[in-house]
């Protein structure tokens, strides 16, 4: 039997028979027959449309377009106008395109000092003339790099982050249609950032997320990312990409292109749990600031509070949200509340813990006086924390 | 016909699903559901993905003609991973269990670790756009010589509702794929190779029954033709049909050629023409619906375009099958014009415009766009060059018609098609592993044995083990009952029931084994059987039933009714003697309705006519 040898798995030998299958055989019955040629790759060409708008995608590593490694059988993402462009016509009709490959890795390797490079890449764009950016990312850690651009850059053209939650390799992906949806946004009249992914698991449309409101509440489905506390800010309809935005949804032009890139990295984000050791925040000591995500209205357990009022005795800025995700933070309401007022300890509004922790590093890294970054911490930057508490939500 | 003078050459593909607890990649039930029940539904796009080569294939492509939005239906028996919401689960290792068991019953060779793949099908049946697939053995051999080439294990795809709606409780259903090589040349070889194979796999008593849960693909080429494959070949007598008549379609196709080269008939690509305005007045309700009509003139094609090349089946059907792929639904041709509305002034005035001779055949297609209608044109462009080509019989997966003749559906796959599904592990079959699989008794072997052991006649018990009922015999005997009376309810009462128009599946296995434990108690009679399934049949519990029958008579009773009876007939008894007996059982039985056991009916009938004859 002939066959083409891919790779090594778990001590076999991976081969691809005629009919397409793979099987894993023992290294030591394959004999070597010859190494062919390795495929050209076709040379793909697309006309762009230069009188449409001009948009700069910003790629971080999600892959907007790939392609399977015909030897691995993994998918390798391709990063240039016409790769994308092949693999979703649609985006031809939307805008012209320019491609900044900023990093290629998995998101839950992102870093605050990526947040930075790639905040100066998208100024660099918008100073150039960028109708609108697209940034790939991958989904995981997309809600923070969303918020940590929203606090970075003053914008005045519609900034949108777009992934897919399933890969780009396979027919029913999310990926075309949210790009699609995505290009449609950053044409549209929106001027802050935004997440644009799936509304429902049916494809008809995608809703637009305010970047510092958004996270990701399911592991697998399309329709992961959710508002939370605010309405969506919009929805782009699909496939006819109709676009339609919120009263309060902030419009083109309204800010000018503005760039804050400064970062505090020594901040945390802190879940509380039941019977929690004060020695866990011991190991922050020299941090600059703190979130917790406290039970409730917004609380640790009384054991903990000596040790936050150890830590904002020495100047970490502690800032307590909820783990409840819906609902505004009130300490004043019980006793341990009080007392974590007391301790020093600061609430957090109705801001999400993970949008807190990336406003607090922006916060730290620009503000140095301590009371002013309080008082920062506890004021609508970017629409990130609302004085009122609307229904339904 | 000499199918080996026509240089046949056939193979078969097999698709039976598994009855496995769980479904293949995730925990769901494999339950079949009615549409009814569907709890949710969602809608779709799939678009094809460019391979590794860099190429799309060009059955994907095929179908990617058209934007089509699938609507799914979801049950409380579906999940996420149905879906396409969720990853998938590990194999279900019932399933491999289940592959390998028939592989060793094939000799075949078990793959050392067996890989997932995904082979692209963007018509919508699998929601993630590929249907998953496992190669698990290799080489197999059958006792009449025939070769196995491969067992694959894939996933059951989506079950098509209407159009473009598709129910997800099938899909992700286990399917054992079993592939011959092409070693067959006559239509009989194939379809006894179907059978035989159908015979082992539900050996294995781990297979579905019924309709639907089993699909046979045959693979078919005859000299100078081309391989095509006709799906979805659910019943097993019209496999050898199928083959007869697509080796028939093969030969008419070549023919066909031959006479059009003879003609000198080439597609005339320049007359392609927008016609709208021609049929501006028609009566023709699809034309008039048209948002543009186009046409074509084949040169030299007249005739040939109407002839028949298969039963039902021309030329032209292959042109509209192909027009199809574009939205539109079909095309005339001048062939079998006028027809359909169109009248023959409008058919003298179309050929007058397009200038077609005698010898011509015009196409035309309507279509609700401009790009529809060119894109049915280009299709009909293909085929008619195809027809002419040295090649005239084009590689094609084909759809089985009711008859037994097919309809195109797509290009033959290519290779293209197929790449890893990286969500799931590959799975070790080590020797112990293999060494540990047991081959069940064939049902052959089965029948033989219950002929034997139970005195079943042979082909009762052939029967039997080829029936759907076969567990429940099975279970019977486990149980206790008396092999002939649960062999007998199976293959006769039931039988007898269907043809009286009695459901008799919504009789439950319980309620089979309650009625025979119930006989064997002496509770009812043998007789009472199909009063009792009737009453089942029709949604009484079988307690009720039972119940419900008529009163049993005691013997006493039947001994006073056996005395009218034969008091009223005695010059019939003095005439017949002990003849009497059995025309005389009908009239007692009636009487007792079925309620007492006819050997008692016969013992206390025959004493009471030796009584009834004894000398006074």
């Amino acid at each position: 039997m002939k066959g083409i040898y891919i790779t090594e798995r778990d001590g076999m030998a991976v081969v691809k028979l005629g009919s397409g299958y793979n099987i894993g055989v023992p290294p030591k019955v394959c004999t070597f027959v010859e190494r062919p040629a390795p495929a050209a790759v076709k040379p793909v060409d697309v006309k762009q449309d230069s009188s449409l708008p001009n948009l700069s995608i910003v790629s971080t590593g999600g892959t907007i377009a790939s392609r399977i490694d015909y030897r691995t059988g993994s998918v390798t993402s391709q990063f240039n106008a016409s790769d994308i462009l092949v693999a979703i016509p649609e985006l031809a009709e939307i805008a012209n395109y320019r491609t900044i490959p900023l990093a290629t890795i998995l998101s839950e390797n992102m870093t605050p000092a990526i947040w930075q490079e790639l905040a100066r890449a998208i100024h660099e764009e918008i100073k150039g003339g960028a109708k609108g950016i697209i940034v790939t990312h991958g989904t995981d850690t997309m809600a923070y790099s969303a918020a940590a651009i929203s606090f970075m850059i003053d914008t005045p053209v519609p900034i949108v982050f777009v992934g897919s939650q399933r890969s780009a390799d396979r027919p029913s992906s999310d990926n075309a249609m949210n790009a699609v949806c995505a290009a449609a946004a950053a044409t549209s009249d929106l001027g802050e950032v935004a997440v644009v992914m799936h509304a429902s698991t049916n494809d008809d449309h995608c809703t637009i997320h305010r970047g510092t409101r958004v996270r990701k509440m399911h592991t697998s489905r399309r329709d992961a990312f959710r508002s939370l506390g605010i309405p969506p800010i919009g929805k782009v309809e699909y496939p006819s990409r109709t676009v339609t935005l919120a009263p309060d949804t902030v419009r083109r032009g309204t800010h000018k292109l503005a760039l804050h890139d400064k970062l505090e990295p020594h901040c945390a984000l802190v879940q509380f749990f039941p019977g929690m050791s004060p020695d866990i925040l011991r190991a922050f000591e020299g941090y600059k600031g703190i979130v917790i995500s406290g039970t409730g209205l917004g609380h640790t357990s009384t054991t903990l509070i000596p040790q936050l009022r150890h830590l904002t005795g020495a100047s970490t800025v502690v800032v307590m949200t909820s783990q409840c995700m819906n609902g505004r933070v009130c300490d004043r309401v019980y006793d341990t509340g009080r007392d974590l007022l007391d301790a020093g300890v600061i609430e957090g509004g109705d801001m999400l813990p993970e949008a807190a922790l990336v406003k607090m590093m922006w916060v730290l890294g620009n503000e140095k006086d301590g009371e002013k970054a309080k008082a920062l911490m506890q004021a609508d930057l970017k629409g990130e924390c609302n004085r009122r508490s609307a229904h339904g939500l | 016909m000499d199918y080996k003078k026509a240089g046949l050459v056939a193979g078969i593909e097999i698709h039976q699903q598994l009855d496995t607890a769980e479904k293949l990649f995730c925990h769901c039930p494999t339950a079949l559901r009615e549409t009814a029940e569907h709890a949710g539904e969602f809608s779709r796009f799939l678009r094809a993905t460019v391979s590794e080569m860099g190429e799309i294939d060009r059955a994907a492509k095929e179908e990617m003609k058209r934007d089509r939005r699938f609507q799914y239906y979801t049950y409380d028996t579906t999940c996420l991973v149905e879906d396409d919401e969720e990853p998938p689960a590990p194999m279900n290792d019932e399933a491999l269990s289940v592959c390998l068991t028939i592989g060793k019953m094939f000799s075949m060779t078990p793959v050392p670790q067996v890989h997932t793949m995904r082979k692209l099908v963007i018509d919508g049946s699998n929601t993630s756009g590929f249907q998953r697939t496992a190669l698990v053995a290799l080489n197999g051999t059958l006792p009449n010589g025939g070769e196995i080439e491969t067992i694959c294990l894939e996933e059951e795809a989506a079950q098509r509702v209407k159009d473009e709606v598709f129910s997800l409780d099938r899909l992700g259903i286990p399917l054992i794929e079993i592939t011959t090589s092409p070693c067959m040349h006559t239509p009989e070889e194939v379809q006894k190779m179907a059978e035989y194979i159908g015979m082992v796999l539900r050996s294995t008593g781990k297979v579905k029954r019924g309709i639907g849960t089993i699909r046979q693909d045959v693979n078919i080429s005859i000299a100078q033709g081309a391989r095509v494959e006709v799906k979805g070949v659910q019943e097993l007598d019209l496999i050898a049909e199928v083959v007869r008549r697509e080796v028939q379609r093969q030969q008419n196709l070549l023919a066909t050629r031959d006479e059009l080269k003879g003609r000198g008939a080439s597609v005339d690509t320049a007359s392609a023409q927008d016609i709208t305005t021609l049929f501006k007045d028609t009566k023709s309700t699809v034309l008039k619906k048209a948002k543009k009509i186009h046409a074509i003139i084949l040169k030299g094609f007249a005739g040939l375009v109407g002839r028949e090349i298969q039963p039902e089946r021309r030329l032209g059907s292959e042109m509209s099958d192909y027009a199809k792929k574009c939205g539109v639904g079909g095309i005339f041709h001048t062939d079998e014009l006028p027809a359909y509305g169109v009248t023959a002034e409008e058919v003298a005035s179309l050929k007058t415009h397009m200038k077609a001779g005698e010898a011509d055949c015009v196409i035309i297609v309507a279509g609700g766009s401009e790009k529809q209608a060119v894109c049915a044109i280009g299709q009909v462009v293909t085929r008619a060059t195809i027809a002419l080509s040295d090649k005239p019989v084009p590689e094609e997966t084909r759809k089985m018609l009711e008859t037994g003749s097919s309809a195109y559906m797509r290009p033959l796959p290519g290779a293209a098609r197929m790449y890893p599904e990286t969500d799931v592990l590959p799975v070790i079959i080590d020797d112990a592993r293999w060494r540990a699989v047991t081959i069940p008794e064939l049902l052959t072997a089965r029948a033989d044995r219950y002929a034997k052991e139970y005195q079943i006649d042979l082909p009762y018990a052939m029967q039997l083990a080829g029936s759907d009922k076969l567990p429940l015999f099975e279970r019977a005997i486990k149980e206790g009952i008396k092999p002939k009376l649960a062999a007998f309810t199976i293959l006769s009462t039931a039988t007898e029931l269907r043809r009286d128009g009695v459901d008799v599946r919504k009789i439950s296995d319980d309620a089979y084994l309650a009625t025979w434990h119930a006989v064997e108690k002496g509770q009812t009679v043998r007789e009472a059987i199909p009063e009792l399934f009737r009453s089942i049949a029709a949604g009484s519990t079988f307690e009720e039933s039972l119940k419900n029958l008529a009163p049993r008579v005691s013997r006493e009773e039947l001994e006073a009714i056996v005395r009218k009876i034969l008091a009223d007939r005695s010059e019939f008894v003095a005439q017949k003697g002990k003849a009497a007996l059995g025309p005389l059982m009908g009239v007692v039985m009636a009487e007792v309705r079925g309620s007492v056991d006819g050997k008692m009916v016969s013992e206390v009938l025959r004493t009471g006519i030796d009584k009834a004859l004894e000398p006074k």
